[in-house]
């Protein structure tokens, strides 16, 4: 392996502890009986993931790396297994469906055994860099780079990101709201801004979003009966002002 | 001088099976949401890797869009998630069958 001798000692140790810390995040995922644990685990692979990131000079992407998926869509996982109060450990000697699991074993281990033989093995091309594309050394770093890529290159891309963040924010609205609409009664002030703040509050920034979406939520859960859609608008306007402070980023 | 890429290449083949494994053994729709993450990030990190391999910022670009659509994958998922919960509980995927036909 003269591949492994070409690399210093200290980049190939930094490979080998974070590849060790994310194949048993990955494991211990799978494993895991209670949700809970497969989350923190999930968490420590995202952490191996975000240092493998830096290990290739793709810092500001570790970074992003480490706020939005260890900050946020974890937590928003964490958040709805204690909402739903489904930390129950899983019965996994039960299995419904008879001779899945050893199928699914052999599928995964004949799918990796080929993926890896064509790409080891077999020596495949993995191309050439395309005149095209912006190199990766350019002044300013890697956040200079990307940022003038993802405001030339992909800006389409980009501009067609955002409608996708406004389609999955209108989707979770209508996903949380109650079939049959918002009820009169003595809680219908609490209810009504929580369920049209993220959609209203689209062109504001994160901050203020964040404070309007978060006093709605506590509005929501001291009425009691409307906490979900309390709760949903807080975990929606977290999402979307995550997207914000990315783009904020990037641009700067 | 960093390691050779066929390493994490090989690394994120591995985390992707498992996470395929995950998602095809578990029944449990909150952890196979995980899995999936689970996959997207071994991607991730493959777009990465021949990013600095070819020395290309594409692979870093294409990274941050992957980024954004699992957060919105996530907030849509947890939300059709919590929906569910509302009629019935029970978090496993055969608790769903009442979506069929």
């Amino acid at each position: 392996m003269t591949l492994l001798f070409a690399a210093t000692t200290v980049d190939a140790l930094t490979f080998a502890i974070s590849a060790a810390i994310v194949l048993a995040g990955a494991v211990g995922v799978v494993v895991a009986r209670n949700p809970v644990h497969a989350a923190l685990m999930l968490v420590m692979t995202l952490f191996g993931v975000a240092v493998l990131f830096v290990e290739q000079q793709a810092n500001f992407l570790a970074a992003v790396q480490v706020i939005v998926y260890a900050g946020a869509i974890v937590v928003l996982f964490l958040f709805v297994i204690m909402f739903l109060g489904v930390d129950r450990e899983e019965n996994v000697e039960e299995e419904p469906l008879r001779g899945q699991r050893p199928l699914a074993v052999v599928l995964v281990v004949l799918g990796l055994a080929g993926v890896l033989l064509l790409g080891f093995g077999a020596h495949w091309s993995v191309g050439a860099r395309s005149v095209a594309g912006a190199s990766r050394n350019q002044s300013g770093g890697d956040v200079a780079a990307l940022g003038r890529s993802v405001f030339t290159t992909y800006l389409f891309a980009f501009e067609v990101t955002s409608a996708l963040l406004v389609i999955a924010v209108v989707g979770a609205v209508v996903l949380a709201r109650r079939p049959g609409g918002i009820r009169p009664g003595p809680d219908a002030d609490a209810d009504a801004p929580a369920t049209l703040a993220p959609a209203a509050g689209s062109g504001t920034t994160g901050q203020d979003h964040d404070e309007r979406a978060s006093a709605d939520g506590d509005a929501g859960v001291a009425a009691g009966d409307d906490a979900v859609t309390g709760v949903r608008a807080e975990s929606e306007s977290e999402s979307e002002s995550e997207s914000e402070s990315e783009s904020e980023e990037v641009s700067r | 001088m960093s390691l050779s890429g066929a390493w994490y290449l090989g690394l994120a083949a591995v985390v992707f099976s498992i996470g395929t494994l995950g998602l095809l053994v578990r029944r449990n729709v909150l952890v196979m949401f995980m899995c999936v993450e689970l996959m997207l990030n071994a991607v991730n990190l493959t777009f990465v890797t021949f990013s600095r391999m070819l020395n290309d910022i594409g692979g870093q670009a294409l990274v941050f869009f992957t980024l954004v659509v699992a957060a919105a994958e996530v907030v849509v998922g947890l939300g059709i998630v919590v929906a569910i919960f509302r009629r019935r509980r029970g978090a496993t995927a055969d608790d769903f069958h009442i979506m069929r036909g």
